[in-house]
């Protein structure tokens, strides 16, 4: 069996012909198998969804309990069998419940890595190395000037700028799945114990994450009454990107605009934003990290999508290893 | 290292004033001698490593790296320090000890050419990726964090509690690390006493004068003097050492040993160095051109383009500081003072009376001699300030469409000119005061002479900071640059141009080598005259 047998793209996602599914569809269809809640990779309305139980409780606290009409959850490293062919879910180390999917099929086994990261990670589960034939890989930070520092020193360099600054709010964008927590349990784990203020959109899923043993803290809203300014000065308050454009985030107190992401690497890119404090913490791997598990996956094949393709599949060539890119549509390269 | 670099990172995305001097003040307090000196000279631009090159810095990689996997990097990035400091392979990355500022500096400043590259790479092997920023920025001598040296200078009177004139004056005396001006602003040691006889004293200037400003003065106030178009110096003697300085504080008597042999007085003046004869004939600023910047004047340079001093103002006669005292005071002590030299290397410059600003404003646009470019209104009460306090001093050109901008681009030109950089893109000062950056005003090709060409062309060259096409960026802050006066006939308004104004006709009047680009024009002065 050839590998586009088994797995191809159509415009509704990637395809599996012998299992008759498809992994992270972008348009409803019959039989989805989804490997992590992000919204680019889970959507609404497919009739039946195979995932891990926690990327199931995120699509239902994101999307309602309806958001397909039936749903399995899939165990670690245990087969699952559609048709002639047999799935199995691996920790991704991207968010919690984020899952690789192994499909195999006749002798060929493929994984589909969805999004991943290397790194240490105390918001989720580790990821785990699935030799393989072939190997998807997501390139979003897939260019050599991606190479995220130690997450530790970033929030250190938060808490530095917190006491320097003892009068300012310091407001930390991170998106809502994932970075959010990752980032208050990183400060958390850095011994910072006041209460940490959240935006509206982070609430539900970081009481999801409290339930899953991921233990954030005092978690407070920062919601501000008027004229009160002062209340938030000194204070972490961690918001979605988007909120910090909104009339909301222009009422606190002289405010440090720092955002969590492995975009902030390049400095133009944080000067582009606005971004005072760039900090670079990352749900994906990095150039070194994304050689590496290329290096050690022993996948005679490397499919590269969801981002800068180019330079992965040029770093394949010069390890003389095949390599293409593999074009998806709807994946969003910007968001993380 | 570490400490520094994030300054430099925190400096770069902090737009307020306010919090660019708390960072710098916190790092002054946090950081150990000599460190926290050599950040300081860095920040002003005053540390120079010349043995390092970008041509140096593409070989490291191209050794390291598959060209093009940095290709798609730089692509990505547009800055090469920054491409760099990022994709340097290196095992530890920051681990291990840490480099410090210190050791960097003087391992680079004492590295010969052929050694460089060597040095470079230990020292980007041994540090992580915002150190190694630093570090080649540092090398690259381009670090445009948007801190001027006054800024800076006002951190340091932050930190140590006292007036930022008390550190201006004691600048020029000073040199990096600073380690004699940081005790004393910690109060752990007196005041520094500079060493070297005949200082600089910083200079005070002048601010244009609005279209509409002078509507709120009155004429009595002030006095006004022909602005000759000369270059500003300073002549300092004291206890038989004897200076001539630019204003920026560049000692230049070696390039006037003439001028020098007639300061034979005890005192501090302030004036215009011009060519010719103060009774006779003054000459063009092209003519001063012959002088300036020459290692070695020969007697027949000396006798062709001879110079003196346009005399304008005294800041210290034998022991006494005349600085407090108003100009009209000053003046009175600048005409006893000069009537003891040498007339054929100084006079005063003479005043121009006038009753009203409608009758000074037809004399300006009308001056008696053709090397006058305006003129200079003084209030009559000013105490001599350093810096460029608004309100005491204007300067009113005669042309309301000249404006000195700093070159920013170059691009080769077409025909005969294709060998050389002849198209010029150009910008003025906007933002902050003490976080200016430039912004392009126009564009323009030069219309002088062959040998002027080849100048600019070599500047070009040995200042280019990044390349895209046939288009040269060129090294251009607040200390190095190439200062063009620009001519044009009008203004229009843009929202095509990031600056928001657009020159009909610009052309490049002339090349003023000799000034420093911190005292490029603002945006703010192109603003007015939209609204004129
Ligand atoms: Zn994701
Ligand atoms: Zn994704």
């Amino acid at each position: 069996m050839r590998g586009q047998d088994l797995l191809h793209p159509r415009p509704e996602g990637l395809y599996c012909p012998p299992g008759d599914f498809f992994i992270d569809p972008v348009r409803p269809v019959a039989r989805a198998l989804i490997t992590h809640g992000h919204a680019d990779h889970a959507r609404p309305g497919n009739t039946a969804v195979l995932a891990t139980q926690q990327t199931l409780d995120i699509m239902a606290i994101r999307y309602g309990a309806t958001f397909a009409q039936s749903s399995q959850a899939a165990e670690w490293g245990k087969p699952i069998s559609f048709g002639d062919c047999t799935v199995t879910f691996h920790p991704a180390g991207h968010v919690l419940g984020s899952a690789q999917i192994a499909v195999e099929c006749g002798g060929l086994r493929i994984v589909a890595s969805g999004d991943y990261k290397r790194r240490h990670d105390p918001s989720c589960q580790a990821f785990e190395l699935v030799p393989c034939d072939i190997f998807i890989t997501e390139a979003t930070f897939g260019l050599p000037v991606f190479r995220h520092p130690d997450s530790k020193a970033e929030v250190a360099k938060l808490l530095r700028s917190v006491s320097q600054f003892p009068d300012r709010t310091h407001m930390v964008g991170a998106y809502a799945l994932g970075k959010a927590q990752r980032v208050i349990k990183e400060l958390r784990d850095a011994g910072y114990d006041r209460p940490i203020f959240i935006h509206g959109a982070l609430q539900k899923l970081c009481d999801y994450y409290q339930t899953q043993g991921i233990d954030l803290g005092e978690l407070k809203p920062a919601t501000l009454e008027k004229g009160a300014k002062t209340d938030f000065a000194g204070a972490i308050v961690v918001g979605t990107p988007s909120s910090f454009a909104d009339r909301w985030a222009r009422r606190f107190a002289d405010p440090v605009a720092a955002f969590a992401s492995g975009w902030m690497q390049v400095r133009q890119r944080a000067r582009q934003r606005g971004v005072e404090l760039p900090l670079i913490i990352s749900d994906h791997c990095d150039w070194d990290e994304l050689c590496d598990t290329i290096d050690e996956v022993g996948a005679g094949e490397i499919w590269v999508t969801h981002g800068r393709e180019e330079a992965l599949v040029r770093y394949c060539e010069l390890k003389q290893l095949r390599a293409q890119p593999l074009h998806l549509v709807g994946y969003e390269d910007e968001s993380e | 290292m570490r400490a520094f670099a994030e300054l430099l990172d925190r400096l770069v995305l902090t737009p307020s004033r306010n919090r660019k001097l708390q960072l710098m003040v916190d790092y002054f307090r946090a950081a150990p001698d000599p460190d926290r000196g050599l950040a300081l000279a860095a920040l002003i631009g005053d540390l120079d490593f010349p043995a390092v090159k970008p041509a140096l810095l593409r070989a490291l990689m191209s050794e390291r790296m598959d060209p093009v996997l940095f290709g798609y990097s730089y692509d990505y990035v547009g800055d090469l320090a920054e491409t760099i400091s990022l994709v340097w392979p290196t095992g530890d990355d920051g681990a291990g000890t840490e480099l410090r500022l210190a050791d960097v500096a003087a391992r680079l400043m004492a590295v010969s050419r052929s050694d460089a590259g060597k040095v470079l790479t230990d020292l980007l092997d041994h540090s992580a990726a915002s150190e190694r920023f630093a570090i080649l920025k540092l090398v690259t001598g381009t670090l445009r964090i948007g801190v001027s040296a006054r800024l800076a200078k006002q951190a340091l009177a932050d930190f140590g509690s006292k007036p930022v004139n008390e550190i201006e004056e004691l600048w020029h005396g000073l040199h990096a690390p600073y380690a004699d001006l940081f005790a004393w602003l910690e109060g752990t040691a007196d005041k520094p006493v500079p060493q070297a006889q005949a200082l600089f004293r910083p200079v005070m200037l002048s601010t244009p004068m609005g279209d509409t400003d002078h509507t709120k003065l009155e004429p009595s106030d002030y006095a006004a003097e022909w602005k000759w178009d000369g270059i500003r110096v300073q002549v300092v003697a004291n206890n038989g050492t004897y200076r001539m300085y630019s204003r920026t504080g560049d000692d230049i008597s070696g390039s006037f040993p003439d001028l020098m042999q007639a300061v034979t007085f005890d005192g501090v003046i302030d004036g215009e160095l011009l060519v010719g004869d103060p009774q006779g004939r003054t000459a063009t600023f092209s003519d001063l051109q012959q002088r300036l910047n020459r290692k070695s004047v020969s007697p027949k340079v000396q006798a062709e383009f001879p110079v003196f001093v346009r005399v304008y103002d005294i800041l210290q006669r034998g022991e006494e500081d005349l600085r407090g005292l108003t100009f009209v005071e000053r003046r009175k002590h600048l005409k006893a003072f000069v009537s003891t030299l040498d007339p054929a290397r100084f006079d005063v410059s003479r005043f121009v009376s006038f009753d009203s600003w409608a009758q000074l404003d037809e004399m300006r646009k009308h001056p008696p001699h053709p090397i006058i470019e305006g003129v200079m209104v003084k209030r009559w009460d000013s105490t001599y300030v350093p810096g460029r306090p608004k309100g005491p001093w204007f300067k009113w050109k005669r042309d309301p469409y000249t404006v000195d901008a700093v070159l920013m681009y170059a691009q080769r030109g077409h025909g005969k000119r294709s060998s050389f950089y002849s198209d010029y893109t150009f910008g003025v000062w906007s933002g902050p005061e003490d976080a200016p950056e430039l912004v392009p005003v126009g564009k323009a090709y030069f219309g002088f002479t062959d040998e002027e060409l080849k100048q600019i062309d070599k500047f070009v060259r040995d200042n280019t900071i990044d390349r895209f096409g046939p288009v040269r960026s060129v090294r251009a802050d607040r200390t190095t640059g190439l200062v063009f006066e620009v001519a044009f006939e009008g203004l229009n308004r843009s929202t095509r141009h990031k600056s928001g104004v657009a020159m009909r006709f610009p052309r490049i009047n002339r090349l003023r080598w000799d000034k420093p680009t911190a005292e490029a024009d603002r945006i703010e002065t192109l603003q007015s005259m939209l609204d004129a």
